[in-house]
């Protein structure tokens, strides 16, 4: 062990020391992202779109004629270790901006972080409460979860359904889900009959679909990220329960048809364009970005784009326009960034200001419904 | 027993003078989260290396003491101080009467108890939403703050958590050093035979338990002061397990193992950034290696290390000679 211990040191530091000679004339941007845990389908979508983005504008140039450095740091979805992390990105590596986290609670526990160190952090992450109230360095990408609430209430009023059951699951997704259902509801005159949870690993829903079907509720919202959407699909189909389906953005990849199979027909759910971007209008102002980004991350990682990495693509677009009209110091990107006005992205069109830091409108979605195994947009 | 004390002595030096070495922020705030860990390590293992009792819910109380303050705080307005003597007075007596039907459980019985334990309190934290934020934790904890001086930032923070610390410290080296660290270390080789001889193990036990959870839950509520952000997912199952594992990799029954593996187990996921992606299998494969060649942990590993370097370092020249 002696002999293996020395060369092992040796590489470690000389491998640290490499990593801080790199090259002066860059522009570090600083990364979060839960890339391992239990929010890895968020972190690492995440990681590898900006890393992709990132390499195309070096590839381009850089900005101004100087070449980005994306430092990411994995932070396993743990509050602890996310403030470490940015810490270290701000203290050590030095960098001008930071992006990420993934999740809502990480980035509540980092904005104290940027707000005392005066970094702009871009957090992907949907929880409205990161920019409400609005925080001088903060902004974030992902669209709220209250958007996603109002287009499913919108067509609910539409087809003249007011008595739903809510089914959500009981991580930070589903939290937040829970709370804008029951915040919005009153509002388009829609009563929440059933309230009912299910654990993020369950892996059979019949005892709460049993007690929907013996209520008063005319539609059923379930809100939640794969799998246990499928099993409640499944659940659905096998309890013979008729009741419109509806679902979140949280599932708005291919992989949860895969994973339903046959009982995610006719499923409804508010999404990000992304997953609908070659059937989309060619007048629509996204289409040119969102075709190139999931054109590119097929290309890159074989794998579909979805719209999860779609806020960290969004995050670094955003640093780039910043960068381009104004400086790369902290203080100058933040101003800029708090100018960006109708930016086209994956997740929706961006108009920050003083009093919004979220940028994003409710058509930012649009509702798609599962049709022959594949998404279809909603008129 | 003079030794004991120029040993702590140094510490308290080395302590001191830490921040004058670093003057990387970032380091200083790795250090403070070094210093919470210490006290989580000497916590459990005053139980896991003395008493020989595990316990695998210890992120549990931690996360208690923390939420405790934090909710203390945060939503009603308690001064900080207050919030953190009554967090370590509530767990400390939940984990007291917790400990008798529990403490009975032996090995892995116990082991399962207090995982389930742990497990409960997390799922506590995610559910209660209405009290802890859930999922998303509780954000607007105030700092704490002495005689004017808030503790607002890294170096304030770094000399405050230590100064718990060397309490702490001092306070186990003391303990396991008096009648009840002896009779502790009978429990541990054989419970039986340190009942014959007078000890009540049964009592003893559920002491130290509830000893071990209080002094978690203070940590904890440093933890959330100096965050001044909690959110359940820092209190999970593996962070009991990491727990475990610092005690392990720095000593069983040793004080400073319990410094040495939380100081090797918070810094070297810091070093190892280097490797990127595949920090996690070099940070594995390292603690492999210490297990395997270090079965007494840190503190009998490293000297026993240096002492071999240097017979080796003598016998080079004669060979040569």
């Amino acid at each position: 062990m002696k002999r293996l211990l020395l060369p092992i040191i040796t590489f470690a530091l000389l491998s640290i020391w490499a990593g801080s000679c790199l090259a002066a004339s860059t522009i570090k941007i600083g990364a979060l992202f839960s890339v391992t845990g239990p929010p890895s389908f968020l972190g690492e979508p995440e990681r590898n779109s900006a890393k992709m983005v990132v390499d195309e504008i070096n590839a381009k140039g850089g900005i101004k004629g100087k070449k980005l450095e994306l430092v990411v740091y994995d932070t396993q979805g743990d509050a602890t270790k996310a403030v470490q992390a940015a810490n270290r990105l701000i203290k050590e590596d030095k960098v001008v901006a930071i992006i990420g986290p993934s999740t809502t609670g990480e980035s509540m526990a980092v904005l104290s972080v940027a707000e005392k160190e005066g970094i702009p952090l871009i957090s992907c992450a949907a929880g409205s409460k990161i920019t409400d109230p609005v925080k001088k360095w903060v902004f974030k990408t992902a669209q709220n979860d209250g958007l996603a609430v109002t287009k499913i209430f919108e067509h609910l009023n539409k087809r003249k359904i007011n008595k739903v059951a809510i089914l959500t699951v009981s991580d930070g997704f589903g939290a937040s889900g829970r709370e804008q259902l029951k915040a919005h509801a009153a509002k388009f005159g829609i009563q929440i009959v059933v309230d009912d949870t299910y654990g993020p690993k369950d892996t059979d829903m019949t005892s709460q679909l049993t007690k929907i079907r013996g209520s008063q509720a005319q539609a059923i919202v379930c809100w939640g990220t794969n799998p246990g959407p499928a099993v409640i699909a499944k659940n659905v189909k096998q309890l013979g329960i008729k009741l419109p389906l509806y679902m979140s953005h949280g599932v708005s990849s291919k992989k949860f048809i895969d994973l339903a199979g046959d009982a995610a027909e006719g499923i409804i759910l508010p999404s990000g364009r992304v997953i609908v971007a070659d059937v989309l209008p060619a007048s629509d102002k996204q289409k040119k970005s969102l075709v190139a980004f999931v054109k590119d991350y097929q290309k890159h990682y074989k794998a579909e784009g979805d719209h999860f990495g779609g806020h960290a693509w969004d995050a670094i677009m955003l640093l780039k326009g910043a960068i381009e009209r104004g400086g790369d110091t902290p203080a100058a990107i933040r101003d800029q960034l708090e100018k960006t006005r109708g930016f086209a992205g994956i997740g929706g069109i961006f108009t920050y200001n003083t009093a919004d830091h979220a940028g994003l409108a409710k058509d930012a979605f649009v509702l798609v419904q599962v049709r022959n195994k594949d998404w279809a947009l909603v008129k | 027993m003079n030794r004991e004390v120029y040993k702590f002595l140094v510490l308290v030096a080395i302590v001191l003078l830490c921040p004058l070495a670093v003057h990387e922020g970032y380091i200083l705030n790795v250090l403070v989260f070094v210093g919470i860990h210490t006290m989580l390590a000497l916590a459990l293992n005053l139980l896991l290396g003395y008493a020989g009792q595990i316990s695998l819910g210890q992120a549990g109380f931690f996360g208690l003491g923390a939420y405790i303050s934090g909710i203390l705080t945060a939503t009603h307005g308690v001064n900080p101080w207050l919030a953190m003597g009554e967090g370590a007075v509530v767990v400390t007596l939940l984990a007291f009467l917790i400990g008798f039907p529990i403490l009975k459980l032996k090995g892995h019985y116990l082991a399962m108890a207090t995982l389930g334990l742990g497990i409960i309190i997390y799922i506590v934290f995610n559910e209660a939403v209405d009290q802890t934020g859930g999922p998303s934790g509780l954000s607007g904890i105030p700092n704490l703050s002495l005689g004017g001086i808030i503790f607002d930032n890294d170096l304030k923070n770094y000399y405050l958590i230590w100064t718990f610390v060397l309490l702490s410290m001092g306070l186990a080296l003391n303990l396991v050093h008096s009648r009840i660290g002896r009779a502790l270390r009978a429990i541990h080789d054989s419970e039986v035979a340190a009942r014959v001889m007078g000890v009540n193990a049964r009592l003893l036990k559920v002491q130290i338990f509830a000893l071990s959870a209080g002094l978690s839950a203070v940590a904890g509520s440093l933890y959330a002061h100096t965050m001044t952000f909690v959110a359940p997912a820092s209190f999970g199952f593996n962070f009991s397990v990491e727990l475990v594992t610092m005690v392990i990799i720095g000593g069983l029954a040793s004080i400073y193992g319990s410094l040495l593996g939380a100081a090797l187990l918070t810094l070297l996921p810091e070093l190892l950034r280097a490797f990127q992606d595949y920090d996690i299998i070099v940070y594995g494969l390292l603690l492999i290696i210490m297990t395997m060649y270090m079965p007494g942990g840190l503190v009998k590993g490293v000297p026993a290390l240096f002492s071999a370097i240097r017979s080796r370092l003598k016998r080079k020249p004669s060979a040569h000679a």
